[in-house]
């Protein structure tokens, strides 16, 4: 029997003012699948993702994403977000006098009330963020800063995949999460992702370079060009996209 | 239209249509004066209130002055022409019977309270705070007198300083600011009707927070608070004021004088909660709000720190300032100011060092949403004689929606070479990507706007004691509710 999908999007045409982004994309994925979405700078990758998440400023001209077989077009991305869409930014913005602690308690607590649950209790609060810290090697001096305030970009991404651990969603799409990592902190948030993963749950890695799908070996490899996917197939074209260059593959 | 306007307007929609939520109106008796000023109106307020001949004559001498002075206009500020002859200068609860426990306490009053979320009750149970409840003019209950007396300090009205106290009184009020310092402080000194008094004698720290909450509670009448705080040598004391008003049509004047003197080593803490009505969503009523703080770091070493949260009141002007005349002296001046609808705000602080080694730091954050304009306006003043003096300032100023302004005056004037100023300034919107993120991890807009807005007052609320800091936070939570930039 064929599960049903977590996430379909159909023939989804979108546009910021003007001018269109989105042309035409199809993506669908199952429980358990790891994606990873290639592609050059501009071709709409993270505006895919933003359309996925519910950001203001985009607009859906035709086409539907249907997130566990209900369209999501019509909710707010508070909505989205607790239906069990997460999202790891590729540049995760600051966020003055809050602390990461509060920040998270917060975000459980929206989750859980979203799920007609009690706020969750202080300690076990503190013994999972001390166990998810541990997951994604944060240091533990971080949960008492400011979100994202001073924080390296090392740590300000491994904060995404910290957020992700905490907040355990059924699809996370990471951004670019790569992007700006030296080799350590790369392998962290290889880890941490790849103890997440489940047969429930999906990913949407968006990345330039197959670097980061050495460490988290990916299902399904797409490539977007010109706001559509192009050409899809399994890890060996991601392999087969860093010999050749985008160019010679999209043009063949 | 673009998409984000038409949001915008729905948002400022909202806003606007949310009324004040602690807009009600008791019936308790009133004893009142006629309409309008005079020097028949300014003799019998003293009369009334058994006051000694030297009291009287310190109001005669402000009525005076104040006949012959102007209003000051160089703030930012649209002031509506004020009938001062329109006024009713002095109302008076009607006390059923005397009081002599809580139990005696007017029950419509002790259920405004209840209204607010304070009771007197509850506030006698909370952690150690005092309360010298003023119900328009006349305080009606003042507790943990009992404690403070074992220590010498003196918590009081004026009304009674002035009867059992007159020494003290005689030699410090208006010498901080002198009843002809100003338009609205001369209209105070002449017509002050009530507010605190306070007296911390040689090396007392004050067990307790002291703590007063103000309300305007008769229509057509002004309210005018005189509070004097006095540390001597060696002392402590944290002061909160608090203050919530009900809804009305006519627009309100509210002129205070706050004076503070701080000796040797002393340590005086002043925190302001704000929130008078500041008006229906097309600025009708409202109270008018001019106030003049002002305190002296008299001695060597002592300190005076004002925290204010200004959340209310349809025309606030406001400048809690201190003279750093003792050596080594430190002044702080942390403030929240937050604007919305047709609000208007002109706010800030003065530091006049005179002292050698004068230490002041300036933190004003203001929060503009709505139509409402929201300027800070601060002076330093370094004299000659204040020799390696340091002044700190941080002005930043947050914007909600496009429809709203912030502005900042700050005026430096520096007479010697030895000291250091530094000044910092920021505007800055609420960014769309900050609320995105935190509604991406499941928030939803309006807790998203609370936990920036929080965030970026932080600084300021933190150095509220504990139990205002709450009801600061949920405050600007109700004056912002709605707002999106």
């Amino acid at each position: 029997m064929k599960m049903n999908p977590i996430l379909e999007i159909k023939n989804l045409h979108a546009k910021i003012g003007d001018k269109e982004i989105i042309k035409g994309l199809n993506l669908t994925v199952y429980p358990g699948e790891v994606h990873a979405i290639m592609g050059p700078n501009g071709t709409g990758k993270s505006t895919l993702a933003y359309i996925i998440a519910g950001k203001d400023g985009y607009e859906v001209t035709q086409g539907d994403i249907l997130f566990n077989g209900k369209s999501i077009l019509d909710m707010s991305p508070e909505e989205r977000a607790l239906e069990g869409i997460f999202l790891g930014f590729q540049y995760p913005v600051e966020i003055p006098g809050v602390s990461m602690t509060n920040f998270m308690k917060a975000a459980i607590d929206a989750q859980r009330k979203y799920q007609g649950l009690d706020p969750v209790k202080p300690g076990e609060f503190l013994k999972m963020y001390r166990e998810k810290q541990a997951l994604v090697n944060m240091p533990d001096k971080i949960k008492n800063r400011s979100v994202n305030e001073g924080f390296s970009g090392g740590e300000k991404k491994r904060n995404e995949i910290f957020q992700m651990a905490m907040l355990n969603p059924k699809l996370a799409i990471l951004d670019e999460t790569d992007s700006g990592l030296d080799i350590d902190a790369l392998r962290s948030v290889a880890e941490g992702v790849n103890k997440l993963r489940n047969k429930d749950n999906a990913f949407i890695i968006i990345t330039h370079y197959q670097r980061l799908l050495d460490y988290i070996v990916p299902d399904i490899v797409h490539i977007m060009y010109d706001g559509k996917i192009v050409k899809t197939g399994d890890k060996e074209l991601a392999k087969e996209l860093e010999a050749k260059g985008y160019d010679t593959l999209v043009k063949s | 239209m673009t998409t984000k306007e038409e949001h915008q307007d729905k948002v400022l929609k909202e806003v606007t249509e949310q009324e004040y939520k602690y807009g009600f109106q008791t019936n308790i008796e009133m004893d009142m004066f006629p309409k309008g000023l005079n020097e028949e109106i300014v003799r019998k307020i003293s009369e009334i209130r058994n006051e000694p001949d030297w009291v009287l004559e310190f109001r005669l001498k402000a009525f005076h002055a104040w006949q012959k002075m102007e209003k000051p206009q160089w703030a930012h500020l649209q002031i509506p022409e004020i009938d001062f002859q329109d006024l009713i200068y002095y109302a008076k609860p009607k006390p059923k019977k005397k009081l002599n426990s809580l139990d005696d306490v007017d029950p419509e009053i002790l259920e405004v309270y209840e209204k607010l979320g304070i009771p007197l009750e509850e506030q006698k149970a909370l952690a150690g705070v005092a309360v010298d409840a003023v119900f328009d003019s006349v305080s009606v209950k003042t507790t943990f007198q009992k404690e403070l007396k074992e220590r010498g300090i003196i918590f009081c009205p004026i009304s009674e300083a002035v009867r059992d106290y007159p020494g003290l009184v005689k030699e410090y009020l208006g010498s901080v600011v002198p009843y002809s310092d100003n338009y609205y402080a001369a209209l105070n000194s002449a017509v002050f009707t009530d507010g605190s008094f306070v007296y911390i004698p040689k090396g007392v720290k004050s067990p307790m927070e002291l703590s007063s909450y103000f309300r305007i509670n008769s229509a057509g009448t002004g309210q005018f608070e005189r509070t004097l705080i006095i540390v001597e040598e060696g002392g402590y004391v944290s002061y909160l004021e608090g203050c919530t008003a009900p809804q009305r049509d006519e627009n309100q004047l509210h002129a205070a004088v706050v004076e503070l003197i701080a000796k040797k080593d002393a340590e005086i803490k002043y925190s302001t909660v704000q929130n008078w009505y500041p008006g229906d969503k097309e600025g009708k009523g409202g109270i008018f709000n001019f106030v003049t703080k002002r305190g002296i770091c008299k001695g060597n070493h002592s300190k005076i720190s004002w925290t204010q949260v200004e959340t209310g009141s349809a025309i606030t002007w406001k400048y809690p300032s201190t003279i750093l005349k003792g050596d080594n002296a430190i002044a702080e001046f942390y403030s929240v100011a937050v604007t919305n609808n047709y609000q208007q705000a002109d706010t800030g602080t003065k530091m006049i060092h005179i002292g050698k080694n004068t230490k002041s730091t300036i933190i004003s954050k203001g929060i503009s949403a709505g139509y409402s304009q929201n300027s800070y306006r601060g002076l330093v003043d370094i004299k000659r004689s204040a020799v390696n003096s340091r002044n700190y300032s941080v002005c930043d100023s947050l914007l909600m929606g496009n429809k709203c302004g912030a502005h900042t005056f700050p005026y430096i004037d520096i007479e010697n070479h030895t000291s250091v100023v530094e000044h910092e300034a920021t505007t800055s919107n609420i960014s769309e990507e900050q609320l995105f993120y935190l509604q991406q991890r499941g928030l939803d807009e309006e807790s998203a706007i609370n936990m920036i807005v929080n965030g970026y007052a932080k600084e300021v609320l933190n150095q509220l004691p504990m139990e205002f800091a709450v009801e600061a936070q949920k405050l600007l939570e109700i004056s912002l509710e709605g707002s999106v930039g």
